[in-house]
């Protein structure tokens, strides 16, 4: 009995009237865990009752707090009929679980109706006594940390970085179950809520038990994701990197994690296979059909057009026995584990030594049903199998690990695409293994090389390369070998050099699929995958080389099957990196040279390409500084440009047959027009208009280029489904209006946040999904981000020692301070607790603007202002503490659409009350902020004809406490006044 | 290729105010993006029609959930669902709460009921505003009215707290309401020269000065409804014309009280028995509900009376308006023969 939950029930505030004679309600809760329930009186007639219950208390074993959601139902007295239920929360306890976070939760949460969504809110406190248990054979893992965020959390350090956890849970999906023929749709929704509450509960224990078998603290780059596979069940899967993570009591936490790999580790021994850019395999069995193989040799002969290899090449020879030593290391410390891979996208210092390139499996599979619970082995083999394959492919690549990990489902009816990538890596060991690691970060530190070119140099042997690529010497170091185009999955180190800005680049693709039942339909899925794949690849490459980039940061490529389509969406961060060469232009030509007025169009196109080249250019401020040819020295052996894919096209063989993309030997990088499909291409290219001036995007955390970021900070959540004319389903026509969809989405983002200019939008994560025939839904989460236009030019090294220099400056009172200006609030704010001060913090607006404007009617408002963001961080502020994970799932449903303002009606309601509940819950921690945050799931269906719609919607981010630098700045030089600030801080708020 | 659904949902809630304008002022969603295409604003962000198109649908969709709580302001301050600050706040309901001169004048002083609002139509053709707008103001004057009106307190505070409006908002509100309670006529021809100001100035005389609450703070609804005792005792007035030393005597109190306080001084002095008996006329009708309704209309209409020296311009100088505005404490009290 290792745990006592207590919970009281303060108060409740706008309820619905449910008693139409009186118009008020009788409103009494029900509070429940596991299987213990409790109730609080009826407060007769009122709308805003005042329960102040007593504390009940619920003794329970703590892998039940794990699992369990605390569930708070708000009920209606009725004396003649059953009692009506208003809403239900859901508290998550598990912060309350480990020992730096959250005491307390209290506040008040919005009450949820899946039908009537928030209706009144409540007033709860929550709070654990956890007991020591000392028993080694325990199920339950508390005491684990867990963060969503992909990089180590700003006030940890890391002293191991173990490796990959992974776990998923399967169930049955009760809206399948016999029952759910007569129950009603609330009863249905709700059990769907609660199961899934449970099954994330049980997956992150599990999860915690790995990592503490690794012994591990901590899971960092924590991803959750469902997969409703319908019939066939409901699959909760996880994957996170597990660490040790030791709290910092210097702010040195605040060192901006930079890439300084020592001279030693960027030399990289020869003892690496060689490979290659960007390998993508596909593997597509059909899990059932045994019969049918699948292995098509795509040696796609595809004649338009040709790209740059990237990269492959060379190693430092001189590699003497200590690096060797060194490699050994490393490799026999990821080797213990059965997948090296990290969820990580950006790493401490040294941590990460060269970037091979990106890696990615998919795979196609028939859903059947789960028959047992209980042994969910074929998912686990299905993940597996793929997980090997980007194992093998990483080391195809001369790499022995895979960082900016992630996995991804898409489901149509009984298919299933399974997807996988990452990018090819290697590490310094010293971080991997227990033991050296103490002296290694400091000693990191210490040297403090001023190289920022050895993540670029490829990990692989020029010697000995499967196939040929164009290598020079880095631009940068002049010795070693770098590729010319580099694809990643991580962001980009803060210490690489880029020159100028970078930009979003998206790759768009729909290819039409014949409807098909069960085996047909995967058979004809795998044969349009690999196309898909080299067309996405292509259209990377060449809007890359149009804006006269030469990498590619934070690539995620989405594929997604409907009933008769596929739908392809990479996403990127193009940037110009100093170490790499320049990229050439693109050339056009025609296959009938006889025609002059051809000719002349197509001298036309490529007057156009160069302009726009040359525009884009002056547009993201790339200048690199010339160099001639004799100082890189003459380029390597075999200067051909080529790239490849390479496949498998496997059942259970590992049979590999490689798709060979780099068509014909050409030199130069040509676009060839030989049909209309080629002209599309080349149209499709130039209609991607640049955004209005003023407007940044990427995909990664920061943009390159940009550093001085203000506070002022705006996360969105937008969504479009476009119904398509079925007449003219052409792919064209299909690429046309999703090209469309997606740049008009981005004008509308534009144009809304214009009064944010100058602003970048970061963190623009695209979701496709196809939730019908016609339909094409897209969701996109990003965060507009104003900076400072006067000193946006700084430099990264400038910003990165200020940084430095701040850090150093900070004492450990800083870091206590804003602590103890919360807990000095409590007293008087009894319901918030802990958030007057933040009221003030978190405004947007800067504090000195904040007082003024408000205007004296409104300023005792009680909400506090919670910020959300997908970043990891918060510009001008410092986290000071992760209070525990959020991850909340909704579901949503209607019967009167058209009543709602139809679709778009239903759904924004439905986001703008996930939003307010996700900030309730971390108020309620403490906290002021969401970073990291993620939505994964926004599954929307409609049935207009019978006024119907249904959505789900899956949210997670790490809830946190931070402290802006403009008021740590202020305590640090007023700090014997500390106290006193405290309460005029408090003072200001409340009146 | 249509879109279905579109839709966007900030963190925090973005509020434009030249879109909310164009919303509270009832435009469609096709004559704002009109409108706004016009403005130029498409230029400026090299935008399309389809963008602005989106952007003023997904805007009008905003304000059309928060609506609900405009209704009632503290729920704005309280509710979860948009976080919005502070300041913003504020504006939201100044905004929504604020009125047009041109209607205000239409409905002042009509009962706020059903058939009214079937009014609304022709209102809306004679002022130019929209029907939508027209709608919004008299909803909002209407549900101020049904929320303070059985309130005990000071009218502007009790609307102040309720409605949390800016002080010069709480009080135009205060005087709708008391107008709209005591039904005064202020639609006749002859006081179609007065503006929403000038009546909304004579309220708040005659609620500091007129009603039970400004004799006894203790009673019920008091700031809306006129002390009718105090309307009967204004009765006893008739002696001020009718006795020719009360008569001088009152002359001497008024003049010496507005003395180099009014400019038309010497016009009133000459002319103080007609102004006075047309104000004790007036002040002596008070009795039947009929005629305080039209105490406007009657105190603007004597012609000899207000010929020289008409209402209106008197009301700008508060304080020394004599018997009209209250017990006058310097009058000896009514002989109570």
């Amino acid at each position: 009995m290792p745990g006592k939950l207590k919970v009281k029930i303060v108060a409740g505030r706008h309820l619905p009237v449910m008693d139409r004679a009186s118009d008020l309600t009788d409103a009494f809760v029900e509070v429940k865990f596991g299987n213990t329930t409790f109730k609080t009186d009826v407060y007769l007639k009122s709308l805003n009752p005042q329960w102040n219950s007593e504390w009940f208390k619920f003794e329970v074993d703590d892998e039940d707090l794990q699992d369990e959601p605390l569930q708070i139902t708000v009920l209606d007295h009725d004396t003649y009929s059953a009692n009506d239920a208003i809403g239900k929360v859901y508290i998550d306890i598990d912060p309350l679980l480990y020992s730096e976070a959250a005491t307390v939760i209290s506040g008040w949460f919005p009450i949820y109706d899946t039908i009537h969504g928030i209706r009144g809110e409540i007033n709860v406190v929550v709070k654990v006594d956890l007991f020591n248990d000392l028993n080694r054979f325990r199920q339950s893992s508390c005491g684990v940390k867990f963060f969503c965020t992909t990089s180590i959390p700003k006030c940890y350090r890391a002293v191991i970085i173990h490796g990959f956890v992974e776990e998923l849970v399967v169930n049955e999906d009760p809206e399948y179950q016999w029952i759910d023929r007569i129950r009603t749709p609330r009863a249905s929704n709700e059990a769907r809520q609660r199961l899934i509450s449970l099954m994330s509960g049980e997956l992150q224990r599990k999860i915690g038990l790995k990592v503490l078998e690794m012994r591990g603290n901590a899971v960092v780059g924590y991803l959750q994701c469902f997969d409703l596979e319908g019939e066939s069940g409901l699959v909760v899967r996880a994957i996170g990197t597990a660490c040790t993570l030791d709290k910092l009591s210097s702010p040195a936490a605040f060192l901006p994690a930079c890439n300084s790999p020592s001279k030693e580790m960027k030399e990289s021994p020869l003892v690496h296979p060689p490979s290659h850019g960007c390998r993508s395999t596909h593997n597509s069995p059909i899990h059932t059909a045994t019969g049918s193989r699948l292995t098509q040799n795509f040696s796609v002969s595809v004649p338009t057009l040709i790209y740059t290899g990237m990269g492959s090449g060379s190693a430092g020879k001189e590699g003497g026995p200590f690096k060797a030593l060194l490699r050994q290391q490393t490799q026999s410390a990821l080797e213990q584990r059965e997948f090296p891979f990290f969820t990580l996208t950006a790493f401490p210092p040294g941590f990460l030594v060269h970037v091979g390139g990106v890696v990615s499996a998919r795979s196609v599979k028939l859903l059947d049903r789960i028959h047992n619970p209980d042994e969910p082995e074929t998912r686990d083999a299905w993940w597996a199998e793929i997980r090997q394959e980007i194992k093998s492919h990483a080391k195809a690549l001369g790499c022995h690990a895979v960082v900016g990990y992630s996995e991804s489902t898409s489901i149509c009816e009984e298919v299933c695409i399974l997807s996988a990538s990452g990018t090819a890596a290697v590490l310094n060991p010293r971080f991997l293994q227990d033991g050296t690691v103490e002296g290694c970060l400091e000693q990191r530190l210490e040297e403090n090389l001023p190289t920022r070119c050895g993540f670029c140099h490829i990990p692989y042997d020029e010697l000995n390369m499967p196939f040929p690529a164009h290598l020079t010497y880095c631009y940068n170091c002049r010795k070693q070998k770098v590729p010319d185009v580099l694809f990643t999955t991580i962001d980009l180190p803060t210490d690489a050099t880029v020159i100028g800005k970078g930009c979003l680049i998206q790759a768009r693709l729909c290819r039409l699929k014949k409807k098909a039942q069960a085996e047909a339909n995967a058979t004809a899925i795998s044969n349009l995958l690999p196309f898909m794949e080299y067309e996405v690849h292509t259209q990377l490459m060449n809007k890359l080389k149009l804006k006269g980039m030469n990498a590619l940061f934070g690539l995620r490529i989405q594929i997604t099957v409907g009933e008769n389509m596929l739908m392809g969406l990479a996403s990127a961060t193009g940037v110009y990196l100093a170490a790499l060469p320049t990229p050439g232009g693109i050339q056009i030509a025609g296959k009938t040279p006889n025609d002059g007025s051809y000719e002349q169009h197509i001298s036309h196109m490529q007057k156009k390409i160069n302009d726009t080249i040359a525009k884009n250019k002056e547009l993201y401020e790339i200048n690199p500084p010339e160099i001639s040819e004799e100082i890189i020295g003459s380029p390597i052996p075999e200067p051909r440009q080529r790239s490849r894919l390479l496949r498998s096209q496997s059942e259970s063989s590992d049979e590999v047959t490689e798709l060979d993309l780099s068509h014909g030997k050409k030199d130069a990088f040509v676009l060839e027009i030989d049909d209309t499909d080629a002209m599309e291409d080349v149209h499709s290219l130039l209609t991607d208009v640049p955004p209005p001036s003023g407007f940044y995007s990427c995909n990664t955390e920061i943009m390159p280029g940009i550093n001085n970021w203000t506070s002022e900070i705006q996360m969105f959540t937008s969504v479009r489904v476009i119904r398509l004319s079925s007449l003219n389903l052409t792919n064209q026509a299909l690429n046309k209006n999703f090209n469309d969809l997606c740049e008009n989405l981005l004008k509308s983002l534009y144009f809304k946040l214009r009064s944010m200019i100058p602003c970048c939008l970061c963190h623009v994560n695209f979701t496709v999904s196809l939730p019908e025939d016609e339909l094409i839904q897209v969701t996109v989460t990003a965060v507009a981000i104003t900076f400072d236009k006067n000193q946006a030019l700084q430099t990264t090294k400038t910003h990165v020692e200020k940084s430095l220099q701040r850090a150093s400056t900070d004492n450990e009172e800083l870091l206590q301070f804003p602590l103890e200006l919360c807990s000095d609030s409590l007293p008087s704010h009894p319901l918030p607790p802990a958030k007057a001060v933040t009221v003030e913090k978190a405004s947007p607006v800067g504090d000195g603007n904040f007082r003024n404007r408000s205007a004296p009617p409104c300023a005792n408002s009680t909400v506090g202002v919670v910020k959300m963001t997908p970043l990891s961080f918060i510009p001008g502020a410092k986290i000071t503490k992760y209070l525990g994970i959020i991850n909340m799932f909704f579901i949503r449903e209607t019967t009167s659409l058209r009543e709602e303002g139809g679709v778009s009606g239903f759904l924004h309601a439905f986001i703008a009350e996930v939003f307010a509940m996700v900030r309730a819950h971390v108020a309620a921690l403490g906290g002021n902020a969401v970073v990291s945050y993620i939505m994964k799931q926004c599954v929307f269906m409609e049935n207009p004809n019978k006024n119907q719609a249904q959505c789900l919607i899956n949210v997670s981010g790490d809830a946190v406490v931070f402290v802006r630098e403009s008021d740590l700045e202020v305590v640090s030089t007023q700090q014997p006044t500390a106290n006193c600030q405290s309460s005029c801080t408090e003072g200001e708020v409340t009146t | 290729m249509t879109s279905e659904l579109d839709i966007f949902v900030g963190n925090t809630t973005l509020i434009d105010e030249d879109m909310y304008r164009l919303w509270l002022d009832g435009y469609l969603v096709t004559n704002a993006v009109a409108l706004r295409v016009r403005s130029g604003i498409l230029e400026q962000m090299g935008s399309t029609a389809a963008v602005l198109q989106s952007d003023t649908m997904d805007r009008y969709r905003t304000f059309h959930m928060l609506e609900r709580l405009l209704h009632a302001p503290p729920k704005l301050l309280h509710q979860l669902i948009f976080q919005i600050l502070p300041s913003r706040q504020a504006l939201l309901i100044e905004r929504y709460y604020a009125f047009d001169e041109a209607f205000v004048r239409e409905v002042l002083g009509k009962k706020l009921s059903k058939g009214t609002k079937k009014d609304l139509d022709d209102i809306s053709t004679i002022t130019g505003i929209t029907l939508k707008s027209c709608r919004r103001q008299f909803d909002n004057f209407k549900r101020v009215f049904k929320v303070v009106e059985e309130m005990r307190g000071s009218l502007v505070d009790n609307i102040q707290q309720h409605f949390l409006l800016s002080d010069q908002l709480a009080r135009d509100y205060a005087a709708i309401v008391f107008f709209a309670n005591n039904r005064f006529e202020t639609g006749k021809k002859k006081l179609q020269y007065l503006s929403f100001g000038d009546f909304a100035f004579s309220a708040e005389l005659m609620i500091q000065n007129w009603t039970l609450g400004a004799v006894d703070s203790q009673m019920d609804d008091m700031h809306m409804d006129l002390d009718k005792e105090f309307l009967q005792d204004l009765k006893e007035l008739k002696l001020l014309v009718a006795d020719k030393d009360l008569l001088d005597l009152h002359k001497s109190l008024v003049c010496t009280a507005l003395w180099g306080k009014l400019g038309v001084f010497s016009e009133m002095k000459a002319n103080f028995k007609n102004l006075s008996r047309g104000l004790v006329n007036v002040a002596t009708k008070l009795t039947h509900n009929k005629d305080v309704r039209d105490l406007f209309r009657r105190a603007v209409l004597p012609k000899s009376v207000f010929s020289v020296c008409p209402l209106p311009r008197w009301l700008p100088t508060p304080g020394p308006l004599g018997p009209l505005h209250g017990h006058p404490p310097w009058l000896p009290p009514a002989p109570l023969s």
